[in-house]
């Protein structure tokens, strides 16, 4: 009785969470501190319980329970046990209950640290993770039961439902309708996952800044607390991008990583904001400037994360992500305006206590080149957002339909991420507080030579295409500056220390983690940006019909058609694989294997390119047709993708740069707090209600 | 009142990031007007390019449509893929008055009288492209009333209730 089991902890969970509302709400309105522990302790509750969900869900798909509606509409019995486990998070409802399951995870998690100091923001902390906890929980019992199975009545007739209807009985249906074969992939193991991962932890910031808002806190502690968090959430839901990314270049097999497609940008839009957000609580940090706007920020990247949830739920766009249309879709609407209402009277009603706690004098400061790479951040979100909801705008006001496709994306967001790039170059050279031209232009002047010269070398070389020549020039810029900061510091303190390079440069990270780590976050962008500017700027592709033996040409490279040989698999696709060998110059390079799978459960076929990669080039090759008889010819389509691995290797450097900057320093968090917090902190203790 | 007599001293100095922020903004906006301007696409239904033709020959527009199987062509030496596709509405309420997205295409298929337009892609066959799939479109219309696809999507809701899949195949 599986299903009950999951449904009923479902239930209790749902019970449970709301219960967490209420006694937090109690116990901080009547000051008694029992009721808030007591709520604490409901929402550490939350985790087993849905955790006794979650695995009753997967015992279901793996034991192949098919009169389960949502395991028959995942798996069929071809599939490997690891994708049936994955099958968790392939359907609408597994995911909301995996979406569910990881909030009172971090909800859990938070609950458990001290909070000896911090004692007022708890009830708020816990308000807010149940509160949204309790509306995914709601919108799963209410309208995506996982659980409900296939029924026949005395009558004959046939209906999902979650209990037995009188005198019905249990259909055991032979074979589910298995994984769409897209998700067929590894990739679903780890790209779904992460992503979730990282919109569902941006909701603990935002439960906190609600929380010092809500309280009226107005220093910076909320930001020192959820800084990690923060940060390991970025990571997340910048992972949960390369990956989905990678996945779309190595299976849908059209030689593109992005597409601009609205879940997507879905995904993107929180990026962007969280990002944005990262940068901007330094300059709160270090000079008490911009509490609203972080405020403002935080709030934003909660409504995206769950506008995103609600984008890939609610059918309004059409996607390749795209779900069934679903009576979710409106709740979600109803709870991102609500839940956003919400957070702007108290942003409000708290305006005047947020106020600066001094202003900014020189345009050439550290926090005016932060202000403007917030503005940069937020002006690429509002690209994406107009681009993204635009059909729905533009038939709510004309009528008609009007959509825009990636020529627009990208020519817009063009200028503004050079832009970012640029300050990424000259930012971290800038003092805080006060910069002239003078100070930056002498820490500027080596790295900035060496971008010129590369510029000019590029443009001998031959390159004329005005974006790649501005971008490289930018990247080139940032990349020099970064190495030079970690050169700067490292031979400043080999100097004065006698360390050699190596162990001063491994003491100098060690001891200004977030920096230096953010730097190698930096540099990953860089590593990113290059390979972005290689395959949209530089993608070739030629195709054609060819014969065993005969070859096509694409970029000095020579694909020849050896041979095709079509079988069956044990998993249930019928594979049509060719044997492609491989030369440059002259030079053997070894074969590629493109192959199309047909699924025979889903009816459906894939294409999966054969590709060579390298750190200069990838040579992407599909199969796009064949003959049945083999010898008579196949039809490629060849892609050469300069610099794409670029995008990869940055990703990687990307997870690096912010472990470095994430990784815990226990000594830090007591200096971390100046005077002038204590003091408020103790005033706020003592004037609370 | 106290708030104003603290920042007024420095009043001046902050002029010149208002303005330098209203500059970004400005151009921001600016890019965004142009851009939206120059790559707008008119989403259209079958039944609104026959009766405007004339009006949006040349220009890029979307279309849907419901792919006829049997009308496929292919011409794999040059990779060039002819189908046709049916009317279905484009409104997602009227497709569901009309018992969801697999019933539309299904009758729209079947249905002899249904505006249809000849398609002609240049490109890899794309996995989804069969009978009764739901063809999204990017293009222009010819003179010849032809439609000249350069980007086409493809979903087949009859497979998949959950996740309906769909692929990209841009050229």
């Amino acid at each position: 009785m599986l299903p009950n089991l999951g449904y009923g902890s479902l239930v209790i969970t749902l019970i449970v969470s709301i219960y967490a509302i209420v006694s937090a709400v109690i116990g901080e309105r009547k000051n008694l501190y029992k009721y808030v522990e007591s709520a604490r302790l409901a929402l550490l509750l939350t985790f087993p319980l849905l955790t006794l969900t979650v695995i009753s869900i997967v015992i279901l798909l793996v034991n192949q329970n098919y009169e389960v509606q949502y395991v028959f509409n995942v798996t069929s019995s071809t599939m490997p046990t690891y994708l049936k486990v994955t099958a968790l998070w392939g359907g609408q409802s597994g995911s909301l209950v995996f979406w569910a399951w990881l909030m009172a995870a971090f909800g859990s998690a938070v609950t458990l640290r001290k909070w000896d100091r911090d004692h007022d923001l708890l009830p708020w902390v816990i308000i807010v993770s149940s509160v949204t906890l309790a509306f995914f929980l709601i919108m799963i019992i209410a309208f995506e039961n996982p659980f409900i199975r296939f029924w026949t009545l005395p009558s004959g007739g046939e209906l999902v439902a979650m209990f037995a209807p009188a005198g019905s009985q249990l259909i055991h249906p032979f074979d589910g309708r298995g994984l769409n074969p897209l998700l067929r992939h590894p990739g679903m193991v780890i790209h779904p996952p992460m992503l979730y991962l990282g919109f569902v932890s941006f909701v603990i910031p935002y439960a906190f800044g609600m929380a010092a808002l809500i309280t009226g806190r107005s220093d910076d502690r909320w930001i020192r607390l959820t800084r990690r968090w923060t940060l390991v959430a970025w990571m997340f839901l910048s992972i949960g991008l390369i990956l989905g990314s990678r996945w779309a270049y190595d299976v849908l097999g059209w030689g593109g990583y992005w597409a601009w497609d609205p879940v997507e940008n879905a995904a993107f839009m929180p990026w962007l904001s969280g990002t944005a957000f990262l940068h901007s609580v330094m300059i709160q940090e270090k000079r008490g400037l911009f509490k609203r706007w972080n405020m403002i920020l935080v709030i934003f990247t909660y409504s995206l994360v769950i506008f995103g949830t609600f984008l890939t739920r609610s059918g309004v766009l059409s996607s390749v992500h795209a779900f069934a249309q679903s009576a979710i879709g409106p709740m979600f609407f109803i709870y991102i305006g609500v839940s956003f209402i919400i957070s702007l009277a108290f942003l409000i009603k708290r305006w005047d206590d947020l106020r600066s706690e001094g202003v900014m004098t020189s345009l050439l400061s550290r926090e005016s080149l932060f202000l403007i790479n917030n503005l940069l951040f937020i002006g690429i979100l509002v690209v994406v957002f107009w681009g993204t909801v635009y059909p729905l705008i533009s038939e709510l006001f004309t009528g008609q339909k009007v959509t825009v496709g990636p020529p627009f994306y990208n020519s817009t967001t063009g200028p503004l991420f050079a832009g970012l790039l640029l300050l990424m170059g000259i930012a971290p050279l800038s003092a805080w507080g006060h910069s002239t031209w003078k100070t930056l232009g002498k820490a500027l002047w080596i790295p900035a030579t060496g971008s010129l010269t590369l510029l000019v070398v590029l443009f001998i070389s031959g390159i004329r295409s005005i974006g790649a020549l501005i971008g490289l020039t930018v990247a080139s810029l940032a990349a020099f500056v970064t190495i030079y900061e970690f050169w700067r510091g490292m031979k400043a303190r080999h100097n004065r220390s006698g360390e050699n390079y190596l162990v001063a440069l491994w003491k100098l990270t060690a001891r200004n983690r977030r920096r230096y780590g953010g730097y190698v976050i930096h540099l990953s962008v860089v590593f990113m940006a290059i390979g972005i500017i290689g395959i949209e700027l530089f993608q070739t592709e030629t195709q054609g019909r060819i014969a065993p033996g005969e070859s096509l040409s694409l970029a000095g490279y020579t694909v020849t058609f050896k041979n095709l040989a079509e079988f069956d698999v044990a998993d249930g696709r019928n594979v049509a694989r060719a044997v492609l060998s491989i030369s440059k110059d002259g030079k053997d390079l070894g074969e590629l294997y493109p192959r199309r799978d047909f699924y025979y459960d889903s009816q459906q076929p894939m294409t999966i390119p054969g590709v060579r990669s390298t750190i200069e080039d990838d040579l992407y090759v599909i199969l796009v047709n064949w003959e049945q008889i083999s010898s008579r010819g196949a039809t490629f389509k060849v892609f050469h993708n300069p610099l794409i691995n670029w995008l990869w290797y940055g990703g990687i450097l990307l997870v690096i740069g912010s472990f470095i900057a994430a990784w815990p320093d226990p000594e830090k968090e007591i200096e971390l707090a100046p005077s002038r917090i204590m003091k408020k902190e103790t005033g706020r203790l003592v004037s609370k209600p | 009142m106290q708030d104003s007599t603290i920042t007024s001293p420095t009043k001046g100095s902050q002029k010149k990031f208002v303005f330098g922020g209203i500059l970004i903004i400005a151009a921001i906006i600016l890019l965004i007007i142009t851009n939206t301007r120059a790559g707008a696409q008119y989403f259209l239904t079958v039944d609104e390019i026959k009766e405007r033709q004339e009006e949006i020959t040349g220009k890029d527009i979307r279309v849907s449509g419901a792919v006829l199987g049997d009308t496929i062509e292919y011409d794999t030496e040059n990779l060039i893929i002819k189908f046709e596709v049916a009317h279905v509405p484009g409104d997602n309420k009227e497709i569901d008055a009309q018992g969801g997205l697999a019933m539309v295409l299904h009758q729209a298929v079947i249905n002899p009288d249904a505006n249809r337009i000849f398609v002609v892609y240049e490109g890899v066959m794309p996995d989804l492209l069969q009978n009764e799939a739901q063809a999204i479109m990017t293009g222009k219309i010819g003179e010849d009333g032809i439609f000249y696809a350069s980007e086409l999507l493809l979903k087949c809701p009859t497979k998949y209730e959950e996740a309906v899949p769909e692929q990209s195949a841009n050229s």
